[in-house]
Parts: C-alpha cells; structure tokens; sequence
C-alpha cells in the first residue's frame, strides 16, 4: 500500500500530508513531482493544499494542466483513491472530477482557524472510522472556500451520499454548509479542512487521523460498503 | 537643484565622493552613492551607537553585519533570525508595502542557507476609532502580510498590533522571519575566490522600486503619494520557487555565497558581496534579465525589484546551478564575476560606465554622523504626574470592559484569523497567548518567539521603556517555557538630525543594551528605520524586540489559559502605585503621561528563573505576565480562552485603580494544581520572589473581591464577546 503527494510548484501542504502519513501513521508515503508521466505504483494519490502555480489567474486553474494530471485523471478513472486538500480540492472542480466550484469565501477574507465539522456519511473510503453525525475538529485556511453548485447536481449529490462533511458553523458561506464532498463513484474526496494539521496531540488535536485512518483500513481491505 | 541633492546626497558627501574615485562621479555612480549613503542603506546616524548592544556569546554563531544573526539551539541546529521595516511603502501602498517587507525579510533568512519557519510582524497604526485611512491601512497591511506569508506557505505565529495618535500619519510595519538550519550548513554573502561568476537568479528586474532605500529616508510628507513608483511590487509564488531552488543548491556545494536583492537592489548586492569576500567584482548590466526595454543602467542598478538573488559560484559549476535553478522553472544567469582590484566596475557590453571602490559605497565608506541630543521638555513634564490628580472612577465592571474593548487590549483575532498560522504543522502554541511555540521536527525541542514593544512607555522615558521591552519580550518566552536566547531589533524612530529625536534614539540603545546584557540574550540582528515623521510630529520611539527561546522538551509548553476548575492562582511580584503610561491612563483617563514603572532588573532576572524552573518541573498550570491593564487585564485573559471563571480576592493598601490597573514590572500570574502549591511555593521562596494566593479558577465568572467589597463581578463570556469582537467591530 503506497500514498503519493503530488507537488506542484507552489504546493505548501505536500510536506504536512507527508509528515502525518509517514510519521504520525507510518504508511508507505513518496513525493510525485508535477513534471512526472506516471502515478501507476500508488493506491492513493493526494493533491495538497498550497497555491499551485502562485493561484494568479483563479484557484487551481493551472494545475491540470500540469504533466501529471494526465495520469492522475487515468488513476481515478480506475475507481483508486484521489484525495484533493483545500488546493487540492479546487484542482479537483477545475478539472470536473468533482462538482461545483469554490469561490472568494462571504467575507472576502482569508481565514485560518479550527472548525467544526460533521460526518454526513460514513460508508465511504474516507469516512468508515467515523460514525455517522459524529463531530471532528478540524482545521480551515482558505481564502477560496466557498462552495457552490447548481441545484440539479446538489439534489443528485444527496441523493448519492456525496456530502461526506458540513460545517457546524458556515465560516465562508458554502451551499448547505458544505466542508467536503466526493465523487458518485465514491472515489474521489474533495475537502477544504486540512485533516494533516491535526493529526497529533501536541499540535492541540488530532481528530484529522478519522479520516486519515479511514483511508487505510479501505486500503487494507478491512472496510466495504455495507 | 544641485545633482546631488537630487539623489539624497549633501555637498560634503558629494565631495567625499570625489575624494574617494578622484574625479566627479558620473550619473549612474552618483546614484549608486546615493543609495547607499541613504540612513536606510549606511546606517550614517545609528552606526556610531551600535557598539554599545552586546553582540556576542557562546550561542551566537553569527551577530549583526550579515543578512541575518544565528543562534545555537543545540543538536547541532540553530535558529537564524531578523526583523525589517517596511513603514514609508506601506503607509503609501499598504498591500504591496507590507507583502514586499514580508518578502524582503525571509530572503535574508534563506541566504544564510536556512530554511524559514515562521513569520512575527509588528505593527503600529493611527487612532483606528477616529480615521477611515487607519482602518485602510490596517486592512490593506493585514491582507499583504497574509497574501505573501499564506501564499509561500510560511506560518505566521506572532506579533503585536497597538494603535496610538503618534501613528496618524506613519505607522510601522516591521516582519521578522525566523529560519531553521544546521551549523555546517551556514551561508554567507562573500563574493570570494578571484575568478568565480556572479549569477543572477529570480525574477527580472523592472522600473519598481525605483529609489526605495531614499525614499524610506525622508519625512513622508503630502507629496510622498507620489513617490508610489518608489514601493516594489510582490510575487510570493516567484519567491518560494526562489526560496526552494536556493536551499536546493546551497546543498551541493557550488554556491561561494549568496545574497538577496534587498534595498538598493543590485548596487547593495554586489558591494556588500565585494567587500566582504576578495573586494572587487565586475558585472555586465546588459547581462541582467529585463522586464521592459530601454532601461538605464542607473534603473537597472537600483531598481528594487522582488525575488532576485546574487550567487557567487565556483568556477566551472554555472551549468549545474543553471539546472537546478531550471527545475524550480527560473533561469539563472552569469552576469560578472569576483575579482581581487577592490572595484566594484560596472559595465555596459565592452564600456565601463561605474568603477568605484568597493568599500568606499558601503557603510564602512559612508559618513558617519554623532547627531547633536538634548533632553526634550515633555520628558520633564511627564514626570511631574501624580495619581493624585486623577479622580477614583466609579463602577469597576465598567472599566475593566472599557480596557478589553479598547483595541491595544482587545483581541488580535481579527487579524491573525487572516494569516495562515499552521501551515507546516510545527505550531504548538498559537497566536493569542504571550509567545508561539514551534516544535523543532527531529528532537524534542522547541522555540518560543515574540516580538515587544510599549511605545508609550519608551516615549515618556525612553531608556526606562526600551529596557521593559527587552524584558517583557523575555517575560512571553519564560512564560511559554522557554529560555530565553537572543534578540533581533526593529528600531523605529523619528528624524535623527532633530536633537530631541536623537536623544530618544540613544536613551532607548543604551536601555536595550543595558537590558540584553542582564538577560544574557545579546543582539544578534536589526533594523533602524528613521525619519517616521510627518509635518506635524515624530512617531513614539518605537524599538521593537523580537526575541526567540528555546524549551528543550516542547511537551512541557505552557500557555496564559486557566485550565481547569480548583487550580490556585499566584500573583508574583509586587504591586505598586505605578500608573503612569498605563493603559489605563490612557484609555479612561484620555492622559499619556506620568513616571512609566520602575524596573528592578535583579528582581526581574530571580522571578523569571523561577517561573522557568516552575514550567520546566511540570508545576505550573499556567502563567501570564501582567502588562497592559494590569491585574484585572490580566485575570480576564487568562480565564477567556477555556471560558473559566476565578475567585479572587485582593487586599491592599491601595487605592482601588491602582491596585486592578497598575502596571508595576516583573508580575506574573501562575495557576497551580493545589498538590504541586508547596513545591512552587518553596522555588519562589528560594529565589526570593514576592509572591501572594489571590484565589482559585471557578466558575464562569470573573469575580475580584478587594477589602472585603465586590469591585469586579463579570460573566467571562461577555468579557469575552466583547474582547475578541471589539476590532472587528471598529473596522466593520
């Protein structure tokens, strides 16, 4: 089982995701270079949080265009994991493995904080060690959070159980107080919060482990939809 | 106007000029002198008072005179560390003044080789109740410093922002960057070996900043609107290529020395390389990457554009800096190369169009001014306060909440919400208690840093104020868990050729001097900025102390928070009649005046070592020092965060304002567990430090009992409500 970050340049969280799977989880985790053609050893591919490309033109507007998105798009295609962290997520709407777009949060500010989020559904690769409406803290900093879709893909999104967290209390003015959502296929994540940044006592919490820990008891095999 | 006037010079400058080529300078020559010789470049005013700071220990690895000082932290690691101004840029162009300073600062950082990790920023602004421009300024300095800091993914863990009338028309914005690195990994900014090219690496150089270093050395007047052109324009994401492709190539070897683009851009670069490697240097301008066509070799010379680096590299290595530099998708570019004639020769294609001594531009070839001082009035007439002639107020709930929701007491969050605080996952302690704590990833350590400064204090008695900073900036180390190591200094004052000025400057060197060599944390790096005046006044001297210290087992960091119910709370030290320069007096009494409290350092040394014993033993729940506000400040901060409430009792002998607003030096407030109450007890007694049990945490309100009568009784959550919404509510 083996964990790949993608680093693109201006990719910042790529060394916490790092980190927290190597050291606080000690999972089999390598460094993937944007200019690389193939992503075929990994079982989960992660795109970490940051400003790729310095973020000018519109939050994760470059980054698929980037050498490796071609194999990335091939990997999540295969139904393997593809998990997109803040920056992450907006490459993930940008290039349509996702739904909806993020844009300016409400009050136009940056913010960095810790919030609370709630489970909306358990049965996913990203979510089995939680329990349903279970309450995680986990950390925010965007300036881009806000999350918007069209009603049509909101209803189909219910529908599915693509909602997997919601914000206790609405920080950027986001749909339905939506924190994190994936794909139909259940095989993409999308999130805002940094589950990396709290994955340790000493850093004042370490809630972000349910999710980081879902994803490996669904990589052991030890977890299927019910 | 004469040509040297025109870029800053005075006539016996321009005739040590000559004295020192032989023959008048031409254009581009004279403006390179012009830069360098400014106060922001030269230092010509400060310079003769900096032998006073110590600069040395056995834990400085490197003290002030390169891109930034080093200090030993042990396991062989060290912590590099500066603090810059961007004050003038950023009262004219908020945003970009302050983003370029956040800039500039961790460029000096990474050229020493080490890898930055955190960001503090101080921050000083008009009266944000009475000025729409102040809120402008604030939110456009606040946005800049989170717009670069948040996008090169660098935390930014500290700080302090206060507001008073001296800022109207010039506030401060002073960055500090701190960075990790290995002692057998330090760089420095030598252009040595004869014969080893200069490279030019990063962003093209552009019209921007055009003359910055000068215009950072005037007054700003009405007309400095216009000098916007002069204020340089930032590209975080082009930076922390810059920052990864330099650490990149620091570790193969190749590089001789490196050093950023700073003030005076490639003229500073190249002279301060020269002099302090084999002396001369030889670069070809039409070499240098451009942003636009038909620039002056003056431009490009002096230009302060963002995001450039000098490298030295050894002979024959060029293509494999130029490949390294390539991956981070820059390009590199040789454009001279080191020589041993003590010349700094500046060419254009085959014609010569500078050719200077080296030494002669920089700060040991600069005037050097011994500026007049004198003893200026109000400084007198302060003193002659007495507490006497202001009357008790009446409704103490009333004035603790005035004091919370004014905004130097108030909560920062509004503010530090906006930068990325976190990022790296190091932040053990984050913003909001007396100092951030960062782990130190690979060991058990961890460091402690703040940066201080109570302006007000060091106006009314500048060697006084200057010494508190030094020890309150030690006071939030020791109270995170820390000892503390070293200072960086951000030294803001007014006109230096104005007497009155100029004493306040030199009261305040000998105070931080005199405080630094108490604490045994010598000054290891700095920034003077003058001139922060407008037509009408200068702004309060303003010499900021970032410090940093080191806990050799970061689990055992404390913070300012009461933690749970039962906990018994210790006032140390003593309270006095001490209100002169308070908060209090300031905010309830509209007074900025009277005698600012005594500062026993002895005493300050014995409470501090004994708190950091306390911590280091595991016994203490938490600690605060007392500082603005007082006592009852103090109280309420330590009960908001966890929303604990505390019983407390005071009995005095003194006047009730006092007693809860007096901001008598070296207290602190501790909570204990009541099983670990005797062995605190028996650490302050053996350090002879005065201490009393004032109560307990309880409850969730703030109640003080003082002589027998209920003089404060306030449920914390809407001590709280108001405290942490009190900035946003002024700037919405």
């Amino acid at each position: 089982m083996k964990f790949g970050i993608v680093v693109f340049p201006g990719s910042n969280c790529d060394i916490d995701c790092y980190h927290a799977l190597k050291d606080t989880l000690g999972q089999d985790v390598e460094y993937i270079w944007h200019d690389t053609e193939e992503v075929k050893e990994y079982d989960c591919v992660i795109l970490p949080g940051g400003f790729s490309y310095g973020d000018y033109l519109r939050c994760g507007a470059v980054a698929p265009f980037s050498r490796v998105m071609d194999a990335v798009k091939v990997h999540a295609d295969k139904g393997k994991l593809l998990v997109g962290i803040c920056n992450g997520f907006q490459i993930l709407t940008e290039m349509g493995l996702l739904p909806g777009a993020l844009v300016r949060n409400k009050n136009l500010k940056f913010i960095c904080d810790t919030v609370a989020l709630k489970v909306e559904n358990k049965e996913t690769p990203f979510t089995n060690r939680c329990t349903h409406g279970q309450i995680i803290n986990i950390p925010i900093a965007h300036g881009e959070g806000n999350y918007v879709v069209d009603d049509e893909e909101l209803e189909k999104m219910k529908k599915n159980g693509q909602i997997l967290f919601t914000y206790q209390e609405n920080p950027n003015g986001s749909v339905l107080d939506i924190a994190g959502i994936c794909n139909e296929n259940k095989n993409v994540l999308g999130m805002m919060p940094h589950p990396e940044r709290a994955c340790e006592d000493l850093l004042g919490n370490d809630d972000g482990k349910f999710i980081l820990q879902s994803i490996i008891s669904f990589l052991e095999g030890g977890w299927k939809s019910e | 106007m004469n040509n040297y006037d025109a870029v800053g010079l005075t006539r016996d400058e321009y005739d040590r000029i000559i004295d020192y080529i032989g023959r008048e300078p031409n254009e581009l020559e004279l403006n390179m002198y012009g830069v360098m010789w400014s106060e922001h470049c030269s230092y010509k005013h400060s310079r003769p008072l900096f032998k006073h700071f110590p600069t040395s220990g056995e834990k400085v690895l490197q003290g002030p005179g390169e891109n930034a000082g080093i200090v030993d932290i042990g396991d062989n690691l060290a912590i590099a560390m500066k603090i810059e101004s961007h004050n003038h840029p950023s009262a004219i162009e908020p945003y970009q003044g302050a983003a370029t300073g956040v800039g500039g600062i961790i460029r000096d950082i990474f050229a020493m080789g080490a890898r930055p990790i955190a960001l503090l920023n101080s921050l000083r602004f008009g009266e944000i109740e009475k000025y729409d421009r102040v809120k402008y300024l604030l939110e456009g300095v606040v946005e800049g410093i989170a717009g670069y800091g948040n996008c090169i993914g660098i935390p930014t863990v500290g700080g302090e922002v206060y507001f008073n009338s001296s800022y109207n028309g010039n506030p401060l914005v002073n960055a500090m960057c701190v960075g990790i690195i290995e002692h057998d990994k330090i760089h420095r900014g030598n252009a040595s070996g004869v014969g080893n090219s200069i490279m030019y690496v990063g962003a093209a150089t552009g019209r921007d900043g055009i003359g910055g270093a000068s215009f950072a050395s005037v007054e700003l007047t009405e007309e400095s609107e216009e000098k916007r052109s002069a204020v340089q324009v930032g590209d975080p994401f082009m930076e922390k290529l810059l920052l990864e492709a330099c650490l990149e190539l620091l570790d193969t070897g190749s590089i001789v020395g490196i050093q950023d683009l700073g003030a005076a851009g490639l003229t500073s670069a190249c002279c301060e390389t020269a002099t302090r490697g084999e002396g001369g240097m030889e670069i070809d301008v039409l070499k240098i990457p451009r942003r636009e066509k038909g620039m002056h070799p003056v431009e490009v010379m002096i230009s302060e554009s963002q995001e450039r680096m000098l490298l030295i590299v050894e002979k024959g290595r060029e293509r494999e800096v130029e490949e390294i530099v390539e991956k981070w998708g820059l390009h590199a570019v040789v454009i001279g190369k080191v020589t041993d004639n003590d010349k700094l020769v500046v060419k254009e294609g085959e014609k010569v169009v500078a050719d200077i001594p080296a030494e002669s531009l920089d700060s040991s070839g600069a005037p050097k001014y011994y500026s007049d001082y004198q003893v200026p009035e109000y400084y007198k007439e302060a003193k002659k306060f007495k507490y006497n002639d202001i009357k008790e107020p009446t409704g103490y709930n009333e004035v603790l909440l005035n004091l919370l929701k004014s905004p130097n007491i108030a909560s920062k969050e509004w503010i530090y919400r906006q930068y990325d605080h976190m990022v790296r996952t190091n932040t053990v302690v984050k913003p909001g208690s007396d100092a951030a704590v960062l782990r130190i990833r690979g060991t058990k350590k961890g460091i402690a840093l703040t940066t201080d400064c109570n302006s007000r204090y060091c106006y009314l008695d500048p060697r006084e104020g200057s010494k508190i900073a030094v020890v309150e900036a030690a006071r939030n180390i020791v109270c995170s868990g820390a000892k503390p190591l070293a200072v960086t200094d951000g030294l803001n004052f007014g006109n230096p050729e104005k007497p009155d000025r100029y004493w306040q400057f030199r009261e305040s060197i000998l105070g931080i001097s005199e405080a630094c060599r108490e604490l045994d944390t010598p000054v290891i790096s700095g920034n003077v900025s003058f001139y922060n005046e407008t037509d009408t006044h200068a702004i309060h001297p303003t010499p900021i102390i970032g410090m940093v210290g080191v806990l050799d087992d970061v689990e055992k960091a404390c913070t300012m928070y009461f933690k749970s119910e039962g906990d018994i709370i210790l006032q140390l030290g003593e309270t006095k009649a001490e209100i002169g320069g308070s908060e209090y007096l300031s905010i309830i009494h509209h007074l900025e005046t009277g005698e600012i409290p005594f500062i026993n350092m002895a005493m300050e040394k014995r409470v501090q070592e004994a708190i950091l014993e306390a911590i280091q033993r595991g016994l203490l729940e938490s600690a605060h020092d007392l500082s603005e506000g007082g006592i009852a400040v103090g109280l309420a901060e330590c009960s908001m965060e966890k929303g604990l409430g505390a019983e407390i009792t005071l009995n005095t002998n003194l006047r009730r304002d006092l007693e809860l607003f007096s901001e008598s030096q070296s207290r602190f407030l501790i909570s204990v567990k009541p099983a670990n109450l005797d062995a605190v007890a028996r650490i302050l007694e053996e350090s002879r430090v005065p201490f009393r049990s004032i109560g307990k945490v309880m409850g969730n309100k703030l109640q003080i009992v003082m002589n027998q009568e209920t003089v404060i009784e306030l449920p914390v959550a809407e001590i709280e409500e108001l405290w942490r919404g009190a900035i946003k509510c002024l700037i919405e």
